[in-house]
């Protein structure tokens, strides 16, 4: 599994651009996530994707090629966090949640919601800690379920920031010569 | 002051330095011809829009300019997607400009709308709406940005109709281009830089292969200048044909599936390749698990995406192949490769004796004879656009291309009909250069409307016909590889003379080999266009031949008959 983290801009087709560029390398994505940042004209993407690390470097490399993306970078190999975050909601009645909710506990999951009949959890995390707590609800019943996909970010000084200045590209060609 | 959309566009156009557009008006683009109406552009007008497309990246191919097509939407947009392509593959600054529905109707399935942006969206470099008059003279300013910066590529932008008909106030300075802060990155990596001067420094067998690049870059004489310091002899892909002068001893000549013999010999003998402006295409390597397994390898490519995607190379430098040579020149050592390029001249062999023009006439008349006379009546000094098949190959064998941009090809797409309208496009963009088109029968059919636009421009552009009635690539891989099965390879075509004549256009058709030259003469005293019909032998090959997927040095070799498979010794 590679992890590449993007920055974009933050406009209609970009994400259509880049899923399109993961089919024509016949990558598979596993998971890709989008939301804004500080700068509401950028977009941050972490696309996480089912190649070798020749493929990740042709993917990071085709990224980057597209106009509307600013950088993309892999950072499968560096120190970092992966956070995935999780709405399942397992079936639950009066007898069982207790137990339920111990279990839950035990992985820092939340409770958010309690019908009668279910309840929604809510846990964030790496990947294995939701698909640990998953396979304990399953027994439950699980009902429904929501997943982010994975969000990723270097540990400490190792910044990935969108670049600030203009690269040579923005000069405009000279007309011919008359 | 205040100019609606349509007028913008014009005025933009004509200050980026814009003199020709060619195009094909429609409903949805017919507020920008009411404009261009008033404008100093030169529109011509074409019988298709592919063919405006081919002639808008012959224009950009011949001087390195940018090329500019327009077209309405719907059937006019998507007409275009073929020449599109042709232009990504190859690299050719084209930009497309396109009509599109007004932007209350978008995705309602109006009439001729169709989402052009969608389909193009792998085949161009960037592609956008605009679908507001204010953004119009921005974004187009930007196309050009993006079309010719880095590697160069085709930008589309779609412009509603409701935009070129709304007015704005028209602010040059406030429209400059905004592209957003890209991440210029550090691409000189010093211990891969370090190994490749310290590599070029230390071969016994080096082999430079040149690409589009060095013309992209305009790095010619920079080129010339390295390859005579090192002392290492070039092979040339097809679109690297003229970057390097043909007639240097150092030019090898063509490498690859149909290049010469003992070019893709010594390539596979080699222990140094430094690659530069290409990109190993697969027709360049052929089986990669083979390809110069003894040589390290060293490229030099504007594109990151390039590196390591067909080879694997020992050392890679991502920038301008002009920079990049700069850079190196000072680092290498000049060198004496005498023994290895005397061992390439015996690679050669017989070859370069074996002449095909001293051989006696046979009564038969080869492409390659009509094709070597015109290299010779013009004195190599013609711009060359060929089509796809079995005489862009012969071209590319026997016309010797001293000077960059004299050949004109689609390599990449390798698209038929591409030539007669690129020819168009190239005569737009050098009117003082005598302009050639090399075309099969098949694909001039595809294009041969165009022939309208020739006359109705009132330019002067020779034709000449390579007609052997088969699609000859085609049928030669069906005699080699499908037991000369000829499925849907011989072709019927009209009197080619008749069919200049009906369009106005004096035409001769040419039977035998002494006829040639007289008839090139004859189409060169003459200011008007003039058609060529050479009527070739029917079933002749191109030789030598690496079939797809073999080991480069696996070539099928010409039978032992009159024709040898070797250019001639300029």
């Amino acid at each position: 599994m590679q992890t590449i983290v993007a920055y974009v801009e933050n406009k209609p087709g970009v994400l259509n651009r880049v899923a399109s560029l993961t089919r024509r390398l016949a990558i598979n994505i596993d998971s890709l996530t989008v939301g804004p940042t500080e700068n509401e004209e950028i977009a941050r993407m972490t696309i996480c994707a089912h190649t070798d690390e020749r493929g990740a470097i042709r993917l990071e490399a085709s990224l980057e090629k597209l106009v509307d993306v600013l950088l993309a970078e892999n950072i499968s190999d560096r120190s970092m966090l992966e956070r995935d975050l999780a709405l399942i909601k397992v079936a639950a009645d009066q007898q069982n949640r207790p137990h339920l909710m111990e279990l839950i506990k035990v992985f820092r999951g939340r409770v958010v919601d309690v019908a009668p009949e279910s309840l929604i959890v809510e846990v964030s995390g790496t990947v294995d800690k939701i698909d640990g707590l998953l396979e304990v609800l399953r027994p439950f019943g699980v009902l429904e379920m929501a997943r982010t996909g994975r969000i990723a970010m270097t540990r400490g000084s190792d910044l990935l920031r969108p670049p600030a200045e203009a690269s040579a590209r923005s000069k405009e060609p000279a007309p011919p010569a008359k | 002051m205040k100019l609606t959309g349509a007028e913008i566009l014009c005025e933009t156009l004509t200050r980026l330095g814009v003199r020709h557009i060619f195009g094909y008006p429609g409903g949805a683009i017919l507020p920008v011809y009411d404009a261009l109406g008033k404008s100093k552009l030169h529109h011509i007008l074409v019988r298709h829009e592919q063919g405006a497309t081919h002639m808008a990246d012959g224009y950009a191919r011949a001087t390195g300019g940018i090329g500019v097509a327009m077209a309405t939407s719907g059937p006019g947009a998507t007409n275009m997607v073929t020449g599109i392509a042709t232009a990504m593959l190859d690299s050719s600054p084209v930009v497309c400009i396109t009509g599109q529905v007004s932007s209350k109707l978008l995705g309602s399935d109006a009439f001729q709308e169709v989402d052009i942006t969608g389909i193009t969206m792998p085949i161009t470099k960037y592609n956008v709406v605009v679908s507001k008059v204010e953004d119009i003279a921005r974004i187009v300013r930007e196309a050009f940005v993006i079309a010719n910066c880095g590697r160069p590529g085709p930008v589309l932008v779609d412009i509603t109709k409701d935009a070129q008909q709304a007015s704005t106030e028209f602010d040059w300075d406030a429209s400059a281009p905004k592209l957003p802060p890209k991440r210029v990155r550090n691409n000189h990596n010093q211990a891969e830089f370090d190994r490749a001067v310290e590599l070029l420094n230390t071969a016994k067998r080096p082999i430079i292969l040149a690409g589009r690049g060095i013309m992209l870059s305009g790095a010619m004489r920079k080129f010339e200048e390295f390859v005579h310091t090192s002392n290492i002899p070039v092979a040339m892909t097809l679109l690297g044909i003229g970057c390097f002068p043909a007639r240097d001893p150092m030019n090898l000549g063509m490498m690859g599936m149909h290049g010469e013999a003992w070019v893709n010999t010594a390539i596979q003998e080699a222990d140094l390749l430094l690659a530069v402006g290409m990109r190993f295409d697969d027709r360049v390597t052929g089986d990669l698990r083979t390809y110069a397994r003894n040589a390290r390898k060293i490229h030099i490519e504007v594109d990151r995406a390039e590196i390591n995607k067909n080879v694997k190379v020992d050392a890679a430098i991502i920038g301008d192949a002009g920079e990049t040579l700069a850079t190196l020149l000072p680092l290498i050592h000049e060198r004496d490769h005498s023994a290895w390029l005397s061992h390439i001249k015996e690679l050669k062999g017989d070859s370069a004796v074996r002449d095909i023009q001293s051989l006696p006439d046979s009564g038969h008349l080869y492409a390659a004879h009509v094709i070597n006379d015109l290299w010779k009546v013009t004195k190599g000094g013609a711009i060359v656009v060929t089509d796809v098949g079995q005489h862009q190959m012969w071209e590319a064998q026997y016309y010797h291309h001293d000077e960059p941009r004299t050949l004109i090809t689609s390599g990449g797409l390798g698209t038929m009909g591409f030539a007669l309208p690129a020819a168009i496009g190239a005569k737009f963009a050098r009117p003082d250069a005598e302009v050639w088109v090399v075309v099969g029968d098949g694909g001039f059919q595809m294009t041969s409307c165009e022939l309208a636009t020739i006359v109705q421009e009132k330019i002067n552009v020779k034709i000449a016909i390579i007609n052997n009635g088969y699609l000859g690539m085609v049928r030669q891989w069906q005699e080699f590889f499908y037991d000369k099965r000829y499925v849907a390879t011989p072709l019927v075509a009209p009197d080619f003379v008749a069919l200049a004549k009906a369009f106005g256009i004096r035409g001769e058709r040419v039977t035998t080999r002494k006829e040639v030259v007289p008839s090139i003469e004859s189409a060169r005293s003459t200011d008007a266009p003039v058609l060529l019909d050479f009527r070739v032998e029917q079933e002749d090959s191109v030789y030598p031949m690496v079939p797809a997927g073999a080991a480069l040095h696996d070539m099928i070799r010409r039978p032992n008959n009159p024709l040898v498979e070797t250019a001639t010794e300029p």
